[in-house]
């Protein structure tokens, strides 16, 4: 049996984004720039996915700047607001559990000379409301937010965090990184108060390479790529037109049945740590279940490092990730995890699960009967 | 400037008395090898002591000498270009020509030196070097002759064509692999054993490899990454057979029967019979580690010999006065460094004390290895069948 519970990493295609992403690509592959009928024709499919986007989010179509991907979105967010918004101020507000699509960019920033303050967590990994109203001032542009933290899978609260950033940094933007969250709720940033919000297509079983910004049409933001000038001249490049169309069509895909998968996702949690206690001294790290996100469930099994027991998983056909897969290319412990204050020996021993709709109960029974097999004979072995 | 040919200077197989042949014939080998991914046309012949690649048709230049620079044996490569004997008079042109375009203004010191491989044409070596100075005198007036210690020599070698040539590219020496017999790579994914395989390799050994895996306490990743440092390595050394074995059942075996902080030593004395093993079965006459004196707990004189022990055929450790830096300086300079720091827990840390023995002592060590005596013929039988043999080109 394979089971696949890395959807936080990445997600399958949709057959149907299989089909829409092929057919851009191979009958109307023309340059949506260019001034014939193959061009007038490939564009359609970008006005088609911003519109679909456009109407999941209730924005307007002109709001969204498609990327190549979170990454891409949430840099342009960071850098192109704190370039555009210098004069306003030089303060930047953002937290110690970002992803380094976020933390990068803001070290970035703090050389370039902005002033960057990161904000703790609780130990659930919740972003500290008292902590961020004693930081806003009057000089901050720029606040950013995970909305669904990659690696526990808190959820911050993200309407209260920009109501309070709006009445006392009347300057500044709210970025919020829903590159987790997107497919999961229903995010409404003109009612949520959000300026600038990141998507990822290949997170919501969409193509790799391919995501969006919103951008609130009042927000100010300088170009990070340079060129033909395409998209209004905010994000230059030849449209990635396969990309763009499938990632609406997930888009669309992911929300129809939103709320009936989250709750099967929700119960496959709460069954799966039900199951876990059973074999004991594993710890289910962040806020409670039906609080977390309902695809995210990261667990410590103490005593096990987590590289072992994801290689043994692996041997059973079980994928799962240590910690945060993009962070399997270095060796650093979780900078999450410890501004979540767990101990070195707990941060070896963690382990995700991350879920999508296509998940079952029998999945969730086979893996916790390789975890009923393996945990023991694993923590027979350990470095004394 | 087309150069039409290489010329390939090597130095210590010409010391080799009645075996040169062999060495040269090696060394050929080696360089055909070397040349077959290069795109162009070589043919690599070896004339009246003298070998050659020539290269009649179009090819990529810095490739060829890029691939020459890797095959042991050779210290220097010297691009060559070809004119046809249309007599003496044309012969002065070209090389005039020749120093033109390589030298537009070329003003040092200088001398020709000439050898007539072609003893039947009618002038004399001397006559030739010293016609064509006056030729080139004449051609760049600010040029003057020294026949002890000149900037530039014009070698002109008469054959059944003209070969000009003046500059000489470095080789890596050594010699030409194969003329050594065949020696066992403990390849594990480090720094230090891709270059102790490197240095054996560059006196002439062929080499085949041993690597230790053991998932899934080490990852698919792991082992991809010694795959890639076998093929950095095989670039040198030509092919490779990678022995591939699944050591975790022993590992945990010796985890469970033996004290922990002895588990280092022991594991690695199991490690040397299985590289034993297949060093027999492949016809290697000997073992290669990349094992430095004191750098880690069991490479302190006491542990090596306890790993020593286990072996009948001699144990190379070619790195193992070097510095760590100085180990490092040669793997970026043989292109291993970067692979070798991927971050990918090998076998020999994952189970590691936190006081490892220092100081083992041989007798404390056989008495802890009398508690395998149930299972390990067992377990090593399965290791040594189960091997995975992946060849590396």
């Amino acid at each position: 049996m394979e089971v696949y519970f890395d959807n936080s990493a990445t997600t399958r295609c949709y057959d149907s984004v299989k089909d829409i992403v092929v057919k851009a690509m191979t009958e109307d592959f023309g340059n949506p720039s260019a001034m014939h009928l193959k061009g007038v024709e490939a564009e359609k499919y970008i006005k088609s996915s911003a519109e679909s986007l456009a109407r999941l989010l209730k924005v307007q179509e002109k709001e969204i700047l498609f990327t190549s991907g979170g990454t891409e979105s949430d840099n342009l967010a960071l850098i192109g607001a704190a370039f555009a918004n210098k004069r306003s101020g030089n303060h930047i507000i953002t937290t110690s559990v970002e992803h380094p699509a976020v933390s990068q960019p803001a070290l970035f920033l703090q050389e370039q000379g902005f002033e960057v303050t990161y904000l703790p967590v609780d130990s659930r990994g919740v972003v500290k409301m008292d902590a961020l109203k004693a930081v806003l001032r009057e000089d901050t542009i720029l606040v950013s937010v995970m909305y669904v933290n990659n690696e526990v899978g808190a959820v911050m609260p993200v309407e209260e965090i920009a109501a309070l950033v709006h009445e006392k940094s009347p300057k500044a933007l709210f970025h919020v990184d829903a590159i987790q969250a997107f497919g999961k709720y229903r995010i409404y940033p003109k009612k949520m108060g959000i300026d600038l919000l990141s998507v990822s297509g290949h997170k919501i079983h969409g193509p790799k390479g391919v995501g969006f910004l919103y951008i609130n049409e009042k927000a100010k933001i300088q170009p990070q790529i340079l060129g033909g000038g395409q998209q209004g001249g905010m994000r230059s490049g030849t449209d990635n037109v396969p990309g763009i169309a499938g990632l609406g069509a997930a888009a669309v895909e992911i929300y129809k049945n939103l709320e009936e998968n989250v709750e099967n996702m929700y119960r496959l949690k709460e069954h799966i740590a039900q199951g876990l206690e059973k074999i004991g001294d594993i710890r289910i790290n962040g806020m409670d279940l039906r609080e977390g996100a309902p695809q995210i469930l990261s667990i410590s099994v103490m005593g096990v490092r987590s590289e072992v027991l994801l290689h043994s998983l692996e041997e059973r056909g079980i994928y799962v990730s240590a910690g945060s897969a993009c962070s399997s290319h270095k060796r650093k412990p979780s900078a999450t995890l410890a501004a979540m204050g767990m101990s070195k020996d707990q941060i070896e021993s963690t382990v995700r699960l991350s879920f999508c709709e296509e998940n079952t109960i029998e999945e969730a029974d086979y893996f916790l009967q390789v975890m009923g097999e393996l945990v023991p004979m694993l923590r027979r072995y350990s470095r004394r | 400037m087309i150069f039409h040919a290489f010329l390939i200077k090597y130095a210590e197989i010409a010391i080799k008395g009645k075996n040169r042949y062999l060495f040269e014939d090696a060394l050929v080998k080696q360089m055909r090898l070397a040349l077959e991914p290069v795109e162009g046309d070589f043919r690599v012949i070896k004339e009246q002591g003298r070998v050659y690649v020539l290269c009649p048709e179009e090819y990529d230049f810095d490739e060829a000498v890029e691939a020459l620079q890797r095959v042991f044996g050779i210290v220097g490569i010297s691009p060559v270009v070809i004119y046809e004997d249309q007599g003496f008079e044309q012969m002065g042109k070209d090389v005039v020509s020749c120093m033109k375009a390589r030298y537009p203004e070329f003003s040092g010191t200088f001398k020709v030196y000439t050898r007539r491989a072609r003893k039947s044409y009618p002038i004399n070596s001397m006559e030739v070097s010293a016609s064509l100075g006056r030729l080139i005198l004449d051609a760049f007036p600010e040029a003057s002759v020294d026949v002890h210690n000149p900037q530039l020599t014009l070698s002109v070698e008469i054959r059944e064509k003209i070969y000009v040539y003046s500059e000489t590219i470095p080789g890596p020496g050594g010699m030409p692999v194969g003329t050594n017999g065949k020696a066992m790579l403990l390849l594990s994914g480090g720094i230090d054993s891709p270059v102790a395989g490197y240095m054996i390799a560059k006196r002439g050994v062929k080499i085949d490899a041993v690597y230790f895996h053991a998932p899934p306490y080490t990852s698919e990743r792991a082992k991809q990454k010694v795959v890639d440092l076998a093929k950095l390595v095989a670039r040198y050394s030509g092919p490779i057979r990678l022995h591939v074995v699944n050591f975790t059942d022993i590992q945990l075996y010796i985890y469970d029967q033996c004290p922990h902080e002895e588990l280092t030593i022991i594991m690695r004395r199991y490690m040397m019979r299985i590289a034993e093993h297949f060093a027999k079965k492949c016809g290697c006459l000997g073992l290669i580690t990349g094992e430095s004196i004191g750098q880690v707990a069991s490479q302190t004189l006491q542990s090596l010999a306890a790993t020593n022990e286990v072996c009948t055929l001699p144990v190379y450790r070619p790195v193992i006065g070097f510095d760590k830096q100085e180990i490092v300086e040669i793997s970026r300079k043989i292109d291993t460094f970067e692979t070798s720091i991927q971050p990918f827990e090998d076998c020999c840390t994952i189970f590691v004390a936190k006081h490892p023995v220092t100081k083992p002592n041989l007798n404390v060590i056989h008495r802890s290895e009398t508690k395998l005596e149930e299972k390990i013929d067992q377990l090593m039988e399965e290791a040594l069948s189960t091997v995975e043999v992946i060849e590396i080109n």
